[in-house]
Parts: C-alpha cells; sequence; structure tokens
C-alpha cells in the first residue's frame, strides 16, 4: 500500500497557490443550472399549503375543492386531522398542478380546520422560574443534542442518568451510524433506563448546575470581577437559492431526484426510509440524487426535509411525472432553519494583572419547539480553573433549528469574547493584553499569540487602541475589537475515482458536492498535483449518487475529505502508470516522476516521455483508482484537526443615531495545509461578510400576538449589501507549523467572531456595552441611555 | 398570484374609463416594482390591472424659469435623478431620488409610483391589512405588538403605518403640487395635501380615487431657498429610512426668513412641521443649538412611543436637525 503524504514545500506546484474556480465563468454568466433553475419536460409546479397559526391542531382537511380544479395533478395530505403544528409555515397539504398559477389557486380551494393552542415565542426575556428537568429523554431530545453538537460523552452520561422514553430500534441504530453517532453512545441508548414520558412540559427546563473547581471562594477572594449580560437572537440562514427538490419517478421502482443540498449523498437513505415509512417502500440503492450548484445551505441543507419527499409522493400520483417544489422567501425564512439563540448573564473574577480566575454563567436560549443546549461556554478558554454554570433552555414556536455554520460557536463567542472585554475594560487594561495573558487556559496558546499579533500588525491595535469610550468631539465615536475562534474540521469517510485513460485524459469522480466555497477547483488542484498536469487536463465530476459516495458538506469536513480522496486516487493510478511505463525508460517505478506534463527519471536531465505517450501505453480500459477518507477513528494522515484564528473590528458608531458601520476588519486564520489560497481567502472574506449581518442585522423578528415571523422578506430581514462592507484583510497562517499538520477544514472557523468582534469594537467606541445582536440604533441609544451618556 | 384582467389602455381617458369606483377591484401598473411584490404576496388582489405605460406623454421632464419644473408621472427615478435641469436647479432632490431603493428599482420605478407606493408596515405585508387589527380582539397588532418602525407622529389610530416614500417629503419642502386625472378631468393640489390618514380598511393613504390617475408632479422655480435632506438610514444603501427630513429654508443673510420642514417615515403622511416649529428659526442664525432646538420642537415634544419605536423621536429629532445644518452648509 502506498504511503500517502503531501508534497513538499519545494516539490509544490499547485497546492498553496491561488487558483480561480473551474465553475466560475459558468456562475458569473449564469450558465450553472441549480435546482432552481432545472426544468425537465412534462414538468408538474409543486406548491404547499402551509399553517398559518404558530402552535396547532389540525382538525379537518378537505382538497376535494382542489382536487376538482382542471391542471390540479396530485394532492397529497402531510398533517392530517390530529397532527400538532409547533410552528407557523409548517407544511399541511402539498399538491401539483400544470403550472403555478393553477396550483396556486388549488391551495386558496383547500379548507383546514385548526384548533388554535397558544404560542409563545418570547426567548429573549430571561426565564425567571423554571424547574431542573430530570425526566426521561424523548427522541426528541436526543436529535435535539445531535444537531446541537453536544460532546458525545455528555450525551451518554445525560441518556444514562436521566434515563429514555422511547424503543431503540435497529433503524434507530442504523440511522445513528449513518450520521456517525458513535459506538458508546449507541451503547449508552441501548442500556439507558426506558421509563415512560413525562405528561406535561413547561417551556422552560433548566439543566443541572455544573460546577468546576470552587467558584464561589473564587469571586470571594477576586481582586477583580466584572459582570455582563450578552445574547444572540435567533437568525436564519436565508440561502440565495431557496430549499428545494426535483422528483421524478422514470419507471415504478426508481426515483430520481435533484435536492438542492449540501448533501448529495445523504439524500437517498433519507428518501428511502421516510417514503417506506410511509407507505411507499423504495431501497436506497434505486434512488439516483444529483446536483450540479447549491446556492448557499450554511447548514441548513443536510436533510430530505417534508418538501422533497411530498414532491416525490405527488411525482408518484401524478405517473411520474417530474414536480418540482421550491421555497418562496417567505418560507425559506420562516421554515428552512433559524440558528438557536443563546442569552447570559457571565460573571468573571480575575487578579488585578487581567488572568481570570473563575467563570460563572447563567444563560438562556431557544433551538425551538424541543428547548436547545447551552453554547460551549466559556469557549476556547475552558480551562478557567473555577467555574459554575447552569442553563435554560426554552421551547418556542420560533420554527425549527437547524445547523448554522459552526453551530453555537458564534454564540459562544459573544458570551465568552464579550465577556472578557468587559472585564478588561473593568481592568482598565488593553483587552488585546488580557486575551494574551489568559492563553494558556486555551488548547493551542502559540497559535492564537501568533495569530493576535498578526491582527495587531493588520489592524494597527497597539498604535490604534483607546480605552473604552471614544473621547474625541463630534458624534462619530470609533473602536477596536477582537475575538478569537477554533474549530475541528476534520475530513469526513468518503470516496473518488479517478481514470487515467489511454488517451491522456483524466478524470475523476465522487458524489461530493461544491457548496460554493471551490471544492471542484481544490479536487483538480490536489490531483493536477500529483500527476504533474495543468488544471484544465482534469475533469472533476462530482453531485451524483452514481459516483463514489461521499459526506455531507458541513462541519467543515469537506476539502479535508476530497483532497485525501482525491490525493490517494491520484497517487494510486500514478503509481500503476509508473509501473506501466518504467520498462520503456530503463529504470524502477521509484525512480520516476510526473512533473509539467510529462513522466521523468528523477534528477536528471532529459530522459523522459510525454504524459499522452506514457498513457498510450496503458492499454484500452487505462486506469482506475479508488481513493478513500478512513474514518474519522482511524489515525489522521493527510488531514486534520483543530484550527483556530483571530479577527478584529474597527467601527465607527453615531451616538446620535445608533448607526454603526464597519471601518475594516482583520481575519487572521489558520487550516492546516492550505490547497487553494484564494479560495480559502475567500472563505473567510464571505464569513467577515456574513458576520457583518448577523452582528448589525439579523434577527427573526417573531409577532408576539400572532407567532408569526414579522420579516420574512429581504426589506425588513436585512442583510449587509456592499455599502455595509468595508476593507477586508484576510491573512492565512501557513509554511512550517500549519502546512505538515495536513488539510483542514475552514467552512465554520471564520465566521465565528465578527459578531463578538464588532460587539467589542462597538464598546469601545462608545463607552458601554450593547447587550444584544444585532446591534441596531434602538439597542445603541437604549445602552446609551443607560449609561447616561447619550449624545 | 390570483389571476386577472390586464388592460392597456392608450390615453388617460380610457384608462379612467377602466378603472373602478371602488378600491380593490382594479389597480394601476406602472413600474410595478411595488404592486407586483403585493399581488404575488396575495396582500392586494385586483380583478383588472390598468396598465397605464402606454399613455402617451406622461414620461417627459420639462422645465422652465417662470413656471418650474413639470415631472411626468411614467417618468423613471432613475431618469429624474439623471435630469440635467433637475441636477442643476434641484440638486437636493436629485439626491434624494438617487438614493432611494437600488439602481435596479430605479431604472424600473415611475416618480408617480414612488408617490402611491403603499406602506411597507409589516402587519400590512404580511397579509393582516393595512390597520391591522387582530381579527379576534379587534384591537391593533400594531400596539399590541412589535412596533419598532411605527409612526411616531399623527399615530392616534387606527392606522400606525408610516408613509414609505422619501422623495414625497422632499418634493413637498420644495413646494411641489401634483396633478390628477378622472372622470371630471383634471385636478391639481398641494402634493402635502394628496396623503391622508385612512380611517378604515377600505380607505387609502392618499387622496387619489380609485378611478384617477396621477398624470404630473409640479415643482415651482426655485426662489433662493437653500434645502438640504438628511436620513437616517440603518444600511448603507437599499434600505427604507427609519426617519428623514427635508427642509427648505428662506434665509436674510444669516438669519432665517421662513422654513419648511417635511419629517418622512415618522407617521402615516409625510409629516409637515407646524408653525411652532418654523417659529424657533424664524429671525434665528442657523446654528447647532437653533437646528437641534427645531429638532427637538419637531420630534421631541410631539412624538408619542407606541412601545417600542421611541428611539424613532430621537432619529427624527437628529434628521431634522442635519438637515437643518445641511441646507445651510451647502450652497
Amino acid at each position: 500500500m502506498a504511503d500517502y503524504k503531501w508534497p513538499d514545500a519545494q516539490h509544490r506546484t499547485l497546492i498553496g497557490t491561488r487558483q480561480s474556480r473551474l465553475d466560475g465563468p459558468v456562475k458569473v454568466s449564469g450558465r450553472a443550472k441549480y435546482t432552481y433553475d432545472q426544468n425537465p419536460k412534462g414538468l408538474l409546479a409543486g406548491a404547499i399549503l402551509r399553517c398559518p397559526h404558530a402552535h396547532a391542531k389540525v382538525v379537518s382537511v378537505d382538497t376535494s375543492a382542489a382536487e376538482k380544479i382542471p391542471g390540479v395533478k396530485a394532492v397529497q395530505v402531510l398533517q392530517g386531522p390530529g397532527k400538532e403544528v409547533h410552528w407557523a409555515g409548517d407544511e399541511i397539504v402539498a399538491l401539483a398542478a400544470i403550472n403555478e398559477g393553477i396550483a396556486e389557486d388549488a391551495l386558496r380551494a383547500i379548507k383546514v380546520q385548526y384548533e388554535v393552542l397558544p404560542h409563545f415565542v418570547d426567548d429573549a426575556t430571561e426565564p425567571k422560574s423554571a424547574a431542573e428537568e430530570t425526566g426521561p429523554l424523548a427522541l426528541d431530545d436526543l436529535i435535539n443534542m445531535f444537531s446541537n453538537q453536544v460532546p458525545e460523552p455528555q450525551i451518554s452520561s445525560t441518556v444514562q442518568k436521566r434515563g429514555i422514553s422511547f424503543p431503540v430500534t435497529d433503524d434507530l441504530v442504523k440511522r445513528m451510524r449513518s450520521f456517525n453517532v458513535g459506538e458508546n453512545v449507541i451503547k449508552a441508548l441501548q442500556s439507558a433506563p426506558q421509563k415512560s414520558p413525562e405528561s406535561t412540559r413547561s417551556p422552560f427546563k433548566k439543566s443541572a448546575v455544573n460546577v468546576t473547581g470552587d467558584p464561589d471562594q473564587a469571586f470571594k477572594t477576586a481582586e477583580a470581577t466584572s459582570e455582563g449580560l450578552y445574547g444572540v437572537p435567533v437568525i436564519t440562514h436565508c440561502c440565495l437559492e431557496a430549499h428545494g427538490v426535483i422528483a421524478h419517478w422514470p419507471d415504478a421502482e426508481h426515483l430520481e431526484t435533484q435536492v438542492s443540498t449540501q448533501n448529495v449523498c445523504g439524500m437517498p437513505d433519507q428518501i428511502a426510509q421516510a417514503l417506506t415509512g410511509i407507505g411507499i417502500p423504495i431501497s436506497a440503492s434505486n434512488i439516483r440524487n444529483r446536483q450540479q450548484h447549491v446556492g448557499g445551505g450554511f447548514g441548513s441543507k443536510f436533510a430530505a426535509d417534508r418538501w422533497s419527499l411530498a414532491a416525490a409522493q405527488l411525482s408518484k400520483k401524478a405517473g411520474g411525472a417530474p414536480v418540482k417544489i421550491m421555497l418562496d422567501r417567505r418560507a425559506e425564512l420562516e421554515v428552512a432553519g433559524a440558528r438557536p439563540s443563546a442569552y447570559a448573564h457571565v460573571k468573571l473574577a480575575a487578579k488585578k494583572d487581567g488572568a481570570i480566575t473563575a467563570w460563572d454563567s447563567q444563560s438562556w436560549g431557544t433551538g425551538g419547539p424541543l428547548g436547545g443546549n447551552m453554547p460551549p461556554i466559556p469557549y476556547i478558554f475552558t480551562e478557567i480553573p473555577h467555574q459554575r454554570k447552569q442553563h435554560i433552555s426554552i421551547a418556542t414556536n420560533i420554527g425549527p433549528a437547524r445547523a448554522w455554520r459552526a453551530p453555537n460557536h458564534p454564540q459562544a463567542a459573544v458570551l465568552t469574547m464579550c465577556a472578557i472585554d468587559d472585564l478588561a475594560a473593568r481592568l482598565g487594561m488593553d483587552p488585546f493584553d488580557v486575551f494574551l495573558k489568559n492563553l494558556p487556559l486555551t488548547p493551542r496558546a502559540n497559535v492564537y499569540e501568533a495569530e493576535l499579533r498578526k491582527a495587531d500588525e493588520l489592524m494597527q491595535w497597539k498604535k490604534r487602541w483607546h480605552p473604552r469610550g471614544d473621547e474625541s468631539s463630534g458624534p462619530m465615536k470609533r473602536g477596536l475589537g477582537l475575538s478569537i475562534h477554533t474549530w475541528g474540521g476534520r475530513g469526513h469517510q468518503g470516496a473518488g475515482d479517478l481514470t487515467i485513460h489511454p488517451d491522456g485524459t483524466v478524470e475523476y469522480r465522487s458524489g461530493t458536492q461544491d457548496l460554493g466555497t471551490g471544492t471542484r477547483t481544490a479536487i483538480a488542484m490536489v490531483i493536477g498535483e500529483t500527476l504533474g498536469l495543468p488544471l484544465n487536463a482534469i475533469t472533476v465530476k462530482i453531485g451524483d449518487t452514481n459516483f463514489p459516495h461521499d459526506g455531507g458538506s458541513g462541519g467543515s469536513t469537506t476539502i479535508g475529505a476530497v483532497s485525501a480522496e482525491s490525493r490517494r486516487a491520484a497517487t494510486d493510478a500514478l503509481n500503476e502508470l509508473l509501473a506501466k511505463v518504467a520498462p520503456t525508460l530503463g529504470v524502477a517505478p521509484d525512480q520516476l516522476e510526473a512533473l509539467y506534463g510529462t513522466i521523468r527519471v528523477k534528477d536528471t536531465q532529459g530522459k523522459s516521455i510525454t504524459w499522452k505517450k506514457a498513457c498510450s501505453m496503458l492499454g484500452a480500459t487505462g486506469v482506475t483508482a479508488h481513493g478513500q477518507n478512513p474514518d474519522p477513528s482511524k489515525p489522521p494522515d493527510l488531514t486534520n484537526s483543530g484550527v483556530g484564528g483571530a479577527q478584529m473590528a474597527d467601527v465607527s458608531v453615531d451616538v446620535e443615531t445608533g448607526i454603526v458601520r464597519v471601518n475594516k476588519m482583520v481575519a487572521v486564520q489558520d487550516c492546516g495545509l492550505i490547497i487553494n489560497l484564494k479560495t480559502a481567502e475567500s472563505q473567510c472574506y464571505g464569513a467577515l461578510i456574513m458576520g457583518i449581518s448577523y452582528a448589525l442585522f439579523e434577527e427573526k423578528i417573531m409577532d408576539p400576538t400572532t407567532g408569526r415571523m414579522l420579516n420574512p422578506n429581504m426589506q425588513f430581514y436585512r442583510l449587509a449589501g456592499y455599502g455595509d462592507i468595508p476593507e477586508l484583510v484576510v491573512h492565512m497562517m501557513t509554511g512550517p507549523g500549519y502546512d505538515e499538520r495536513g488539510v483542514i477544514g475552514l467552512g465554520e472557523p471564520p465566521v465565528v467572531s465578527p459578531g463578538a468582534a464588532i460587539s467589542n469594537a462597538v464598546a469601545n467606541a462608545i463607552g458601554v456595552r450593547v447587550p444584544f445582536l444585532p446591534i441596531t440604533p434602538d439597542r445603541v441609544l437604549a445602552a446609551l441611555e443607560k449609561k447616561g451618556g447619550a449624545a | 398570484m390570483r389571476a386577472f384582467e390586464y388592460v392597456t389602455p392608450k390615453s388617460k381617458e380610457q384608462a379612467v374609463g377602466l378603472l373602478s369606483q371602488n378600491w380593490g377591484d382594479t389597480e394601476l401598473l406602472a413600474g410595478g416594482t411595488d404592486l407586483l411584490a403585493l399581488m404575488k404576496d396575495d396582500v392586494v388582489a385586483p380583478k383588472r390591472l390598468v396598465n397605464v405605460k402606454s399613455i402617451a406623454g406622461l414620461d417627459a421632464i420639462g422645465y422652465n424659469a417662470r413656471t418650474g419644473l413639470r415631472i411626468g408621472a411614467l417618468v423613471r427615478i432613475a431618469d429624474f435623478a439623471d435630469n440635467a435641469d433637475v441636477r442643476k436647479y434641484y440638486p437636493t432632490l436629485a439626491r434624494v431620488a438617487d438614493d432611494a431603493a437600488s439602481p435596479q428599482i430605479r431604472n424600473q420605478a415611475t416618480m408617480a409610483g414612488n408617490l402611491c407606493q403603499r406602506p411597507r408596515c409589516w402587519y400590512f405585508r404580511n397579509g393582516f391589512g393595512l390597520l391591522a387589527k387582530d381579527p379576534q380582539s379587534g384591537k391593533s397588532l400594531v400596539v399590541e405588538g412589535d412596533n419598532r418602525y411605527h409612526a411616531i407622529l399623527g399615530n392616534d389610530g387606527p392606522a400606525y403605518f408610516v408613509s414609505p416614500s422619501s422623495i414625497a417629503p422632499a418634493l413637498i419642502a420644495a413646494g411641489a403640487k401634483i396633478r390628477v386625472f378622472g372622470p371630471s378631468g383634471a385636478r391639481e393640489l398641494p402634493l402635502e395635501k394628496f396623503y391622508v390618514i385612512p380611517k378604515s380598511e377600505n380607505e387609502r393613504e392618499h387622496d387619489l380615487r380609485s378611478n384617477e390617475i396621477v398624470i404630473e408632479i409640479v415643482v415651482p422655480p426655485p426662489s433662493g431657498e437653500r434645502f438640504g435632506h438628511y436620513e437616517v438610514r440603518q444600511k448603507a444603501e437599499f434600505d427604507w429610512p427609519l426617519a428623514t427630513a427635508s427642509v427648505a429654508l428662506k434665509m436674510s443673510g444669516n438669519k432665517v426668513q421662513a422654513a419648511r420642514i417635511v419629517m418622512g417615515h415618522v407617521a402615516p403622511i409625510p409629516w409637515v412641521c407646524d408653525k411652532y416649529v418654523e417659529a424657533t428659526l424664524l429671525g434665528q442664525p442657523l446654528t447647532e443649538t437653533t437646528a437641534n432646538a427645531a429638532g427637538v420642537v419637531a420630534a421631541e415634544k410631539p412624538g408619542k412611543s407606541l412601545g417600542k419605536n421611541a428611539y424613532k423621536i430621537r432619529l427624527a429629532h437628529v434628521a431634522v436637525k442635519r438637515a437643518l445644518l445641511q441646507a445651510v452648509k451647502e450652497t
């Protein structure tokens, strides 16, 4: 078996260079076809009737009038009488018609009676009385823990301690394994005590107090303490391309889908299980899912979702005709993903020199109807010696939570980094120094120090920083803020096949997807590097379940996976080729290398043959090699886990209007060996833009009376536009100490810090903390008024 | 969107003949940037859409030193903002138009459409009606609910939305009139009188009747007044302001001789400040102090919070102050 490793810095021709995306031209010219753009022959327009109530029980559904409308081809009740609906916009009936107009008319002809139930959509107000949760876990609670990325040992111990109220079926075990749930958790579930479910469910669930060391004593003897209130509201994913699907049955046994997804190969299993469960038996192997491009997912496009199943059901009823269901903007914002909120009172104790000695947090937040979990706090500074934490999870009718780029980390960063910034202000110290002082409490102190120092250089922090409160005259106040972050990012399990054809062409096939991050380009770079070929010599085919199975693009696991898979496949294929041509060149295969479109003898000039000539010796079928990235339980080789980053923000705040403008942001980031420096930097630019959006603008605003989202549109669900994007400076940490770690994912980490950094910069500018994101004019003015310093 | 009849009259007389006596039966289609979104969201559902874009003569801009500026109803916002006479004689109006919405919308939306656009109130846009009454309790959803973007003036009810145009207050400050055409011919009225606060669900926010069309906006020639306009907007671009102020000042030396101040996005209509606001400035030099005092009298004194929009009182105050200071700074 070959020894797989990355080439040294002096032997790289493509890896680490800046390459433009191979699919850039088709994307900017509109030729790239997204699910939304596909209009196959005979396409039926799918539409969904959604519940107008935030909490209700379906009493009756009458679709008879809709079914009689000419042009309506199929009607499917999704949630019939007796079903309880937990958020406004949830799916009730789906139908398919020959055009959108008829589909809409038919939706209006459906009569649904609801028993309206009380709703609860207030997650920001601190719950005053909440009893500690001790009863058995429902299946929903378990899924909730998975989706909130609760550490597996904690899941196991919670399951053992509280028991469960659902059976651990073989199906469930199989499903958990398909999502890479650890065997320890599965064992813990199988041996957990079975208890009957609790009858009453308050919206508030208080976790047990989590204590490390002796926080009481630490606060009592502290040289300094500070406390503050911080929070991050529920926001939505707001994908540019909404969620949606096209489904059709080419024959009675086979289903073909085009799901707008970040999990191409995950669809067949999910869809097969769900369809089988509702009386349409089908095996995953009879489902083919494809997707060439996706317009954003950010964590919200892993599941098959009810509309994918509905499209399959409707198509079946309509004789197999393709049915397209794409969510409109309102549905996209109401139901297709809500990032959990997190709010907390945080108290810190420290020595006079800034060394943190104790942490105390009372936190709360919602992840939708199932409540939610405490973000990982204290974030990064996990080794604070004395800690007390308690979290109240709030079940609300705001909508279902979905993973949002770096699940729980942006929230944790705000709760932690803003608290440390307030401590620094309390001590009269520069937060840069307080962060440096406390780096020993983090897992990668040296890396963070290097990154903070680089950020200082790029922002001129030390030269420009002033104590809290810009004393200059006039209404415009300027300030600086910083934050640090972390993420895992090891490549997931998956595979790809590489074929070298006798004519010299190279083709790679994998079921992965390009989430917009440049996955195609990165794969081509790895193969080109390995085979000594230019990028345009490589054909990369992805996004099809007929190709080797690859994992979903979540948790920054894609680049580590696809680079390792393609490197392995290319290495193996090349070795076969070298074995074939070695006799011609009169040396052993290991004396040969592929470089600059030739196969040549190492360290000699002139003795070589062209790539094309070499490939002609392969025989009629060429050579195909399978590259598989092992599952994460195996020791890492080409891919690794664990990155850090430091960010700084420079803002101006108009203290008369409360308007915040970001002047500049600096992002310093490590992620091991970088394949494509350009798309890596682009990830960081994009993350900073997304971060400015959630720091200043984004919030899922719920109406207390109706329980509906008030801003399910792009007017009131504001996203940063060109004018709101300042100078962005990105620096990737590369070279010795980073490159040899292998390839590590980058999607999540740079989006973690902007909220905290911008909040800290605002506090530095105006002299007072604006507790909650987004930092809107009303909140800035309220904070100034409280401080007594309003202009 | 529901099915509708689509007609394209060639003259204003034909257009008026195709319009209904009742609001809701017919709607006028010009640029369509607002109307089509409302129809897609099923907030309005006309049985007939009367496309007025083919009516000749409504898309011209003409300037005359004696009579002023005539702006055809169908003039697109971008063309208005780019017009050489507008830029020369009404630079503040050009700037306001240039700042409205996005380039795509300015290239499609018309000036009359901008003046007649429907409120951006999120209860209205989410289908709860112009006056947003809770069907169960009959109470105002705005008063009971989230009113962070709602009116701080003219908000005694039952309407609480804010007038959505930024161009209208600037035109009112410039003394604009609007000409409308109906079954009994044309009528002209000051633009400020064109806006009304509806008292019931089947009334509109303006005095245009359901069988009338806007034909022209007329702005008097400049007479040495100084103009200022300030918008408080959360986003730098393409964002409806939280408060605006448009001012026109007649100065005598460095003293204020007359002042017209119109606030936008603070009331169900463009809010023309009363004589008490003008009185704070008359005979005074315009300074930070007097401008601030005018802002206090314009917004802080009469402004009334609905619960979550108190900050908008402050924003309106600041907008007035800054618009006044800008007017004397820019020459």
